[in-house]
């Protein structure tokens, strides 16, 4: 196996000098601001078959799922969003595939971004990740001040200092692999809600 | 490597654009997406600004390569994660084989990675006694047809509805003639999820390494990569060594520029990083060369490993929509595939960089600019001189260098063609030597020759000097020059 690594790299060394440019600034930059970043956000999320909602602050929350009858009906539901109560402690389950029959899950989102859509979450302090996947309905809280207008801004915020998971999320899980018909819900959750709450 | 002999690209084109209906059904879906990125792109004022940053991300990347592969394996390895190297797809197939038996992994869930396409892991594993099921519904279709993926974002763009329903039925039980995109979708969605509960480890590529923190990330739409990765307490991520930028915010670029170069979409649903293992879990990733290191020490070809597989050069490319993925026998099809193939293997590969009108929209598209149609161009001289061309290609461009390098041939040709073409009958000209003429006619023979036309056009307009004239004027002046 040392003698894979080695020979690669000393055949990329062997190799004539290359013409190298400097790495450019990718942060800063003259990169679209949207006038309502809200309805963009909104818009997009709608696109992809999501949907976003304002509120004023997070106990408007658990009311307005209320009115969704999967969420009436849901046998499991896991909440990381205070107010929001969970049906069962997390950090008990040892497998994650007894997660199986998770019907809900929300989670606080780190910020989103008008540009495309999508939040961003991780698994600081989460036991297992597979709930973002696992799920079939997932809602996202975000601070209203979190909306970011592009990708450039979130990785300015984004640091990989140690082991752990990150994750953009835009909509619910998709594909379009059958004659290009869009279907929702592939293996991933089936809905996805986003609630941007006032500052 | 020693491809098996197969049927060269015009004759496998040939056949598919023989069932008209299905080539044309072919072509307009290649064509939606293609306008989906067009309409993508446009909301993105900084859209060719992006293009240029990435480019030049990739390109100082390249440059710099075992600079940064280093860098990543020693981060990648702070994290946590375990990093292999293998020379060749052999050398691959076995880590990841070796991998898994220490592991006592049985049943491996995979989701789209084209490097294991190229490496043909899944064969391996299976006569290594490993069960394994690619994730992605498309991937996962033409594993069930025993077939190559055709396109490398959309694996099944060449299969019917009706032909996903009858596969569905046969190996599912599915509802005989229902096909219903949702429903079959639903039915792959509850018959994948008893694999993913079931499996040993999963199997992801990477899209991806981000050099500064030893992170890799995945993009995916359907959810599988990451469903596969974080039940089982094994992942193994397989990358080729282009596959690494230097630091997590060359990302917001690349992140900008795939999902809507790819299909139109403003971000794939996931865009997962990891860095490391989950607690008391394995992240393994396998780092491949397979022929990269040989490419990157070409002048002329070393930027087409700028790639990022966003396969935006196939859905505007008009053979590539017009004869299928299949019709390139090769994992990447398309503009990019026909200059990365004859890389590996010229010999059985030379056909493919002649899949091409040389109409440069693959090169307008490409995220990181690659320039694609120069590369092919070049390709042809490269195959030309190595005397891969086959004789037929070669007699004819001897012959069309001779006539264009004596002005009397090529005045006399065109008075024999022009006379031939009149007064010949219609078997002579079109028949199986006729390549050009299989598909439409050639236009009425002129009586006159083009400098003919000028010579009269000259002397009837007295003395004036041609540069004042019309295009046509100028055009012939260009001929003479």
């Amino acid at each position: 196996m040392k003698g894979a690594r080695e020979e690669i790299l000393n055949n990329l060394r062997k190799q004539i000098p290359m013409e190298t440019p400097a790495l450019p600034e990718v942060i800063q930059g003259e990169w679209i601001r949207y006038a309502n970043p809200v309805e963009q956000f909104a818009n997009l999320i709608a696109g992809v078959g999501g949907s976003c909602q304002t509120v004023a602050n997070r106990g408007e929350i658990q009311a307005r799922l209320e009115s969704y009858p999967e969420y009436r009906d849901a046998k499991r539901i896991y909440s990381q969003v205070s107010g929001i109560p969970s049906h069962f402690d997390l950090d008990a389950i040892d497998q994650p595939q007894d997660l199986e029959d998770l019907d809900f899950v929300i989670y606080p989102g780190q910020f989103a971004i008008a540009e495309n859509g999508a939040v961003w979450v991780t698994d600081q302090g989460l036991k297992h990740r597979v709930i973002f996947f696992i799920t079939q309905h997932l809602v996202l809280v975000v601070e209203k001040k979190d909306l970011l207008h592009t990708m450039h801004e979130a990785y300015a915020r984004i640091e990989f200092q140690k082991p752990g998971f990150g994750l953009f999320i835009s909509g619910p899980s998709k594909t379009a692999d059958i004659e290009q018909s869009l279907v929702i819900g592939a293996h991933g959750c089936r809905s996805m809600q986003v609630y941007l709450v006032e500052g | 490597m020693n491809a098996p002999v197969h049927k060269e690209h015009a004759e496998l084109a040939s056949e598919f654009v023989n069932n008209r209906q299905r080539a044309k059904w072919h072509d307009s879906s290649l064509w939606f997406v293609r306008q989906k990125r067009d309409r993508q792109t446009q909301t993105i004022p900084e859209w060719e600004q992006l293009r240029s940053l990435a480019s030049t991300i990739k390109q100082h990347t390249l440059a710099k390569l075992p600079y940064y592969l280093e860098e990543f394996e020693r981060n990648a390895t702070k994290m946590g994660a375990v990093v292999h190297w293998a020379r060749d797809a052999e050398e691959h197939n076995r880590i990841v084989c070796d991998i898994l038996k220490n592991y006592g992994a049985k049943k491996i869930v995979k989701s789209k990675s084209m490097l294991t396409e190229e490496c043909h892991l899944n064969p391996f594993l299976e006569q290594n006694g490993i069960e394994v099921v690619d994730t992605d519904l498309g991937e996962w279709i033409v594993q069930l047809r025993h077939e190559p993926p055709s396109h490398i974002v959309m694996p099944a763009i060449h299969i019917k509805k009706q032909e996903i329903s009858e596969l569905f039925h046969e190996k599912l039980g599915t509802e005989e003639g229902n096909s219903d995109p949702t429903y079959l979708a639903r039915e792959a969605r509850y018959h994948l999820r008893q694999k993913f509960v079931q499996a040993d480890a999963g199997i992801t590529g990477v899209n991806f390494a981000v050099a500064s923190t030893g992170g890799v990330v995945v993009c995916t739409n359907e959810g599988n990569a990451d469903l596969g990765v974080s039940l089982p307490k094994l992942h193994i991520a397989c990358m080729g060594i282009e596959k690494l930028i230097p630091r997590s915010e060359d990302l917001s670029v690349f992140t900008r520029l795939l999902g809507r170069s790819a299909t139109g979409q403003p971000i794939t649903a996931y865009t997962s990083h990891f860095h490391g293992p989950r607690p008391g879990c394995q992240l393994h990733i396998v780092i491949v060369d397979n022929g990269r290191s040989a490419i990157r020490a070409s002048q002329d070809f070393q930027n087409s490993l700028n790639c990022i597989r966003c396969g935006a050069c196939m859905n505007t490319c008009p053979v590539y929509r017009r004869s299928g993925g299949h019709s390139y026998s090769n994992v990447v099809p398309g503009p990019i595939g026909s200059i990365l193939a004859p890389s590996q293997d010229p010999k059985s590969h030379g056909d493919l960089p002649f899949a091409c009108t040389l109409c440069g929209s693959c090169s307008d598209v490409c995220p990181v600019k690659i320039d694609i149609h120069h590369q092919l161009l070049t390709w042809r001289r490269e195959l030309a001189i190595k005397k891969i061309v086959p004789w037929t290609k070669r007699w004819s461009m001897s012959m069309a260098s001779i006539v264009l390098k004596h002005p009397w041939v090529y005045s006399v040709g065109g008075k024999v063609a022009r006379l031939a073409l009149r007064v010949m009958p219609r078997w002579m000209i079109y028949n199986g030597l006729n390549a050009w003429g299989k598909q439409r006619d050639l236009p009425p023979a002129p009586k006159k020759s083009f400098r003919e036309l000028y010579r009269q056009r000259g002397n009837s307009n007295g003395q004036e000097s041609p540069s004042h004239k019309t295009n046509v004027s100028n055009g012939s002046k260009d001929l003479k020059g």
